[in-house]
């Protein structure tokens, strides 16, 4: 990546009770998660680089143009950005239908459109929605709408804040495929506000970990997820992303095979077609360690790794192991007593167990 | 039915709150605007300083106009070094002491209105394109129209009631001056009950419609 393709922000700002400092440097593409708690400043960070809080000082460079530099008194003004924000909660304009909501923004956009509306209709799968007007849309059908007309400015940077937080799990299960094909189809640089590890996993490729207003961690999703050194409040909920591709499908026990670098796991009969790309997650909670490959377990995943560190988990009975299944980086929580048990220690060769594997699609 | 007169005296009301209402909505937009939007430690005062003519005795008000505007008051000798002569017992004087009387029956809607749609739709304008400006004109006065037609009707309706302040620094000239209310009045002084009745039910009639008007449209809410 060269520096010109990056996003440089440096922001500073406070409230009584909340200081936001941060400084990083975001990907010019893909999507990067920004995650944390409540109160952690994701919001805000996103508010910054679209110029949402004025009272913010720093400095922000997107792709080599100068957005804010207050030192030397500039600050591009929200509207002069070319940028694209999908709020948490439904923010149509109420007065105005689906279609002239969809034409706000584009009709005050003077460049040429790579993203026609006609496609942001139809990757959102809105096209019949457009007569209405927004109180006579469901929940998910507004953020849909939401989505669109963002996209419609054809945006240089799309900034989104938890668009599924308002949604049930329903909604929110009709929304992430269209999620998805904008990260596939389109290439554009997002940042996605979000609190849910699920969500996270599925859409980012980048994420950046925020607590009380710091940035804790930065980096590629997989890399960061594997890390042990992050904050005790992150690894209650400690897990890997690993992709992989669909191999086979035992067709008399109901079950896929996905193969990964460095091994395979079966789950539950997939809908997805052999050769397809598929995420999934697994819980540091969800792996258990043996010495030996077990026989007699109904457990069906087994893999061979190595371990590679060992840090303190977010209570003293656990520990997070870093572990090495041929080129895969996995950690499992394990009781410090069954570490000590089992005498593991980095460079050991082990078993891994899968009890269960969160499919991410 | 209506002399002449009586009929001059209903013209000159009705235009009277027309023009002080039109004048209201262009000065009481901005004012409003401020004042649902200002962090400042001023808008406590200048809120308070708009609301003053729904407790000040209409006399208090009309008293200090006059001052105010006549030929020894500031605005008075800055009338005349424009041209414009002294305001007091013009028309002119009694739009500038309406509007003033009836500033805070446009500017609490209308901030009212503004305060409900809150900073949101300004700022996912900005994200959409559109200047402050822009978004004012094209998010902010759609979504307020309820605020803005009730502004209307209250500003309109408070101006043809008023009566303190007309007899103050209009004086009851005919045709320039003379207000139904003070029509009224003067038909009572000389005993004409009849002619006093029509007016007044009149006056009556069109209060209780406007009410009826105003209440049915908080009935239907709109945009929630």
């Amino acid at each position: 990546m060269t520096a010109d393709e990056a996003i440089h922000a440096r922001f500073c700002v406070s409230w009584p009770g909340f200081t936001f400092d941060v400084d990083l440097d975001l990907p010019g593409h893909g999507v990067t998660a920004l995650f944390g708690h409540s109160g952690s400043g994701k919001t805000t960070l996103l508010r910054c680089l679209a110029g949402l809080e004025r009272r913010s000082r720093g400095s922000l460079r997107f792709k080599g143009e100068v957005w804010q530099d207050s030192e030397r008194g500039l600050f591009r003004p929200t509207h002069q950005r070319p940028l694209g924000y999908v709020f948490q909660e439904a923010s149509l304009f109420a007065h105005l239908s689906v279609q002239q909501n969809l034409d706000y923004g584009r009709k005050r956009v003077s460049h040429t459109h790579p993203v026609s509306l006609q496609h942001a209709v139809e990757l959102l799968g809105i096209g019949h929605l457009l007569d209405r007007m927004p109180e006579r849309l469901s929940g998910g059908e507004r953020q849909r709408v939401a989505i669109a007309r963002a996209l419609a400015t054809s945006p240089a940077l799309l900034l989104m804040d938890e668009p599924l937080a308002a949604l049930d799990l329903k909604r929110k299960s009709e929304i992430l495929p269209y999620l998805e094909r904008l990260h596939d189809e389109l290439d554009i640089p997002v940042c996605y506000v979000s609190h849910s590890p699920d969500e996270v996993a599925r859409l980012a490729d980048h994420i950046v970990l925020l607590s009380e207003g710091r940035v804790v961690a930065a980096g590629g999703l997989r890399e960061t997820l594997a890390r042990l050194d992050l904050p005790t409040a992150f690894t209650e909920d400690a897990g890997v992303v690993i992709e992989s591709v669909v191999a086979d499908h035992d067709e008399i026990y109901h079950l896929t095979r996905l193969d990964f670098a460095g091994g395979n796991v079966v789950v539950a009969r997939r809908p997805e077609p052999v050769g397809r790309r598929l995420r999934f997650r697994v819980h540091a909670r969800d792996i258990s360690l043996t010495l030996t490959r077990a026989e007699g377990t109904s457990i069906i995943n087994r893999l061979p790794a190595t371990v590679i560190e060992i840090a303190s988990a977010d209570t003293p009975a656990h520990v997070l192991v870093r572990l090495d299944a041929g080129g895969t980086p996995l950690i499992a929580r394990i009781t410090r007593r069954s570490l000590d048990h089992l005498e593991v220690a980095p460079g050991k060769p082990l078993w891994a167990q899968i009890k269960a594997v969160a499919l991410l699609a | 039915m209506l002399s002449a007169v009586d009929l001059a005296a209903v013209w000159l009301t009705f235009k009277l709150a027309t023009v002080t209402t039109a004048i209201l909505l262009m000065v009481g937009t901005p004012i409003a605007w401020w004042l649902a939007g200002a962090q400042s430690r001023f808008k406590i005062l200048i809120g308070a300083v708009v609301a003053l003519p729904l407790v000040l005795p209409p006399t208090v008000l009309g008293f200090y106009l006059l001052i105010a505007l006549g030929p020894h008051g500031l605005v008075g000798q800055f009338t005349q070094w424009l041209g414009w002569g002294i305001l007091p017992f013009t028309f002119a004087g009694l739009v500038v002491a309406s509007a003033l009387y009836s500033l805070p029956f446009v500017v609490q809607p209308l901030q009212q209105a503004f305060e409900a749609i809150g900073p949101r739709p300004l700022e996912v304008a900005a994200t959409l394109r559109a200047s402050p400006w822009d978004s004012f004109f094209t998010v902010v006065v759609p979504l307020a129209k309820p605020g803005f037609i009730t502004a209307a009707i209250l500003g309109f309706a408070h101006t043809v009631g008023e009566f303190g302040v007309v007899l103050m620094i209009g004086g009851n000239i005919q045709e320039k001056t003379r207000v139904v209310s003070v029509q009224i009045y003067d038909h009572v002084e000389a005993l004409e009950y009849a002619e006093a009745h029509t007016l007044a039910g009149g006056m009556l009639l069109f209060s209780f419609l406007v009410l009826l008007a105003l209440y049915s449209r908080k009935g239907r809410s709109a945009w929630t």
